[in-house]
């Protein structure tokens, strides 16, 4: 396939792992953190893992829309559907990720909920336009990528005055959650990032440049393709051998510094920053998600149900918070592959294939069974 | 004058004419469905007998019998329908077994409402490839649901088949040193109800591989390879054939990414939705395992087969006991290909 499989190229891969372990200084070890699910899953997928030096670490982020949701914003979401009886409309991850009461939103559709799986915003406006007599409700969730169509769809539907059409919003900011695991206290030890790429394409490169000046980690932004991510290792690699720390861009074909203005600014139209918003992982962090702003008010449909947000504690045994901060790897939860299985998943991280659980699990986890 | 008259009855109507639930009541209506809808279209001696069941002639050797049960949406894509999927899917399930497909029998659920003229156009299309199979469809059954209780329709098939002596085909007869053959391209007919159901269309049309492979088994079976286990990777793809078969041999299984065939436009549509080709559905391919010895002698004579161009050798049966499917990427690592969990669904990112 043209545009795709130049970027998965076995020659091209080995001799970028071929100039990694040349680059790689025996003496240290390099821990790089994938912010982004995406990347999470390309590396198992591909099984970068098996061109890396055993020196290269990678430590996987929070960066996977569903699991940094907490148990609460998906119980609201339940509440939505199965008490004020809206058509609940979702994207598709999002159906399996476990809530309280042993719920999830497959299982409350089963149980009779109207819960809707759809691909973008505008099916959701669709539903809303064809089913006036009905309130429809979006589970607006993830980072900078999936906002600017949440923003596009409010926008629509105030010029459309389509009054049974609203958000639960749940919009997160990936600069925050970069913050956020650097200032855990006694978190992990981080030598660099792995930057997002469709994130990127959003927001630009500007907006790590903090973590470069501030916190001397050098990030580069990197598409999602295998070759992307190995390239960018090596660039952080040599980086980090140089002490240099700066936002490098191996995704120049998508990603600039200023990033889309047009997206950024219909954002800005229409949504403004939550004081404080809880991560499952990272708990309560300020100005680190969206809601809507005052104007558009009618259309959030936490005030307009009265559905309120409840924090719930994460499974006792479940190691999704210190897995999403990186500080421990899948394998080293108790009930990783035994409770907790992608088909019966206690934690957020099993769910989507983007978790970091659920990647190790679907394609990694022969490694450490076979030793 | 005479009194005599003939009794007029109203032919059905298959250009407006609806279901209506008198058609599975068993009265008049029903007896005129069924002659001339169904026993029209299926014409053969069997069912001439219009009995209750199929008087078949005695047959020597191992009986095979195998029933799937047909509810696809849409019910017309492109490369087929219900109907020749209905015929096509228990003639694989009979060939996977080594058999050869001796006859069907039909079980239809209709729902109130339905067209005529689709169900006449699913009809001929079963007619057609029961035909083009060689294999009759010698009894039936049709029942109606009140309207919003069914699908449009839902076609159950049983089919009956014979194995020649010699012949044990078996999941659990996978043996560490197999060589894994699989007969072309992964993921066409998923795809192409995929992509039909959620209104994506692509540069070129994706068509649905649906057929009869009983045909490309007879000449895999008469070459003499020492075949130990064949099956269609319908459902879940095939990840989850080879891990059934992994499961049931108690071996491991090694995939080389490369070797595997994928349309291009599947590829895409794959990539385009967040999904795996590996786990999408097939209705007209066959994974082989054989001896290491024999695979190339096999692969040569699946090649030569219209079924069969594009088949390829795509791995080996290793020892594992744990039971791993592990395939080397395109890119040089290793990952697991791992059973199904649920249904696959598209990413959000």
């Amino acid at each position: 396939m043209k545009y795709v499989d130049e970027f998965r190229d076995g020659d091209l891969a080995k001799n970028i792992a071929r100039k990694i372990a040349l680059a790689a200084n025996t003496n240290r070890t390099y821990r790089l953190m994938e912010f982004c699910g995406g990347h999470t899953h390309a590396i198992s997928r591909y099984g970068i893992a098996d061109l890396l030096p055993a020196n290269v670490r990678m430590i996987h982020g929070p960066g996977c829309p569903v699991c940094v949701l907490p148990i609460g914003r998906v119980d609201q979401a339940i509440r939505l559907a199965r008490e004020q009886g809206v058509i609940l409309c979702t994207y598709a991850d999002t159906m399996r990720v476990p809530a309280s009461n042993n719920l999830t939103l497959m299982r409350a559709k089963a149980d009779g909920a109207d819960v809707r799986m759809i691909y973008s915003t505008q099916d959701a406006l669709k539903i809303a336009r064809d089913n006036p007599e009905r309130e429809v409700v979006f589970f607006a969730i993830g980072f900078e990528t999936t906002t600017p169509p949440t923003a596009v769809a409010i926008k629509q539907a105030a010029a459309e005055g389509l009054k049974n059409f609203s958000i639960l919003c749940n919009h997160v900011l990936t600069p925050a959650a970069m913050h956020a695991i650097l200032n855990v206290e006694g978190g992990v030890k981080l030598d660099g990032f792995v930057g997002p790429a469709h994130v990127s394409t959003v927001i630009g490169s500007q907006p790590y440049e903090v973590f470069a000046s501030d916190y001397h980690k050098p990030v580069v932004i990197a598409g999602f393709e295998p070759l992307d991510v190995m390239q960018s290792i090596l660039m952080l690699v040599r980086q980090i051998n140089d002490g240099r720390a700066a936002v490098e861009n191996e995704f120049t074909r998508a990603v600039t510094r200023e990033g889309n203005r047009k997206a950024q600014s219909l954002v800005g139209e229409i949504l403004e920053l939550r004081e404080t918003f809880e991560w499952r992982g990272l708990g309560t962090v300020p100005n680190s998600a969206l809601r809507l702003r005052p104007g558009y008010a009618a259309f959030d449909a936490e005030p307009r149900f009265g559905v309120e947000y409840v924090a719930v504690p994460d499974h006792k045994a479940c190691e999704c918070g210190a897995i999403l901060r990186g500080e421990k790897r899948p394998q080293e939860c108790k009930i990783f592959g035994t409770v907790c299985t992608p088909q019966n998943p206690v934690g957020s991280c099993m769910v989507s294939s983007e978790g970091a659980c659920a990647a190790h699990y679907t394609y990694g986890r022969f490694r450490e069974e076979v030793q | 004058m005479s009194t005599k008259r003939t009794a007029y009855v109203r032919p059905l109507d298959l250009k407006q004419g609806r279901i209506e639930m008198s058609h599975g009541a068993g009265g008049r209506a029903m007896a005129q469905l069924i002659g001339d809808l169904f026993a029209a279209a299926f014409d053969n001696p069997f069912l001439a007998q219009g009995n209750d069941g199929a008087l078949l002639p005695p047959t020597s050797g191992r009986l095979v019998l195998t029933c799937d049960a047909h509810v696809v949406s849409p019910l017309f894509f492109a490369g087929g329908d219900i109907g020749c999927l209905s015929v096509h899917g228990t003639v694989n399930d009979l060939a996977m077994m080594g058999a050869q497909p001796l006859y069907l029998a039909a079980s239809f659920i209709l729902e109130e409402g339905f067209p005529l003229a689709d169900l006449k156009r699913i009809v001929e299309s079963m007619a057609h490839a029961a035909r083009e199979a060689g294999v009759p469809i010698v009894t039936g059954d049709t029942k109606v649901v009140e309207r919003g209780k069914g699908d449009g329709v839902f076609i159950t098939t049983t089919g009956v088949g014979v194995v020649r002596e010699g012949i044990t085909l078996s999941g659990d007869l996978a043996r560490p040193g197999d060589k894994v053959l699989l007969s072309g391209t992964l993921g066409d007919h998923g795809m192409a109800i995929l992509s039909q159901r959620e209104g994506l269309s692509f540069d070129a049309p994706i068509v649905s591989d649906t057929a009869a492979l009983h045909g490309l088994v007879a000449a895999m079976l008469d070459c003499g390879a020492d075949l130990h286990v064949l099956r269609d990777p319908t459902r879940g793809g095939l990840a989850t054939t080879l891990n059934e078969i992994a499961q049931q041999s108690h071996v491991g299984i090694s995939l080389m990414e490369a070797a595997i065939p994928v349309n291009p436009v599947v590829a895409a549509a794959c990539e385009f939705l967040g999904l795996d080709p590996l786990y999408i559905a097939n209705e007209g391919k066959l994974v082989a395992i054989c001896a290491g010895q024999d695979a190339e002698r096999l692969l040569a004579v699946m090649r030569a087969h219209p079924q069969g161009g594009r088949a390829a050798i795509i791995g080996a049966v290793i020892e594992d006991a744990l039971g791993f499917v592990q395939m080397t990427t395109r890119l040089g690592g290793r990952r697991i290909v791992d059973w199904l969990t649920g249904e696959q669904l598209p990413r959000i990112c």
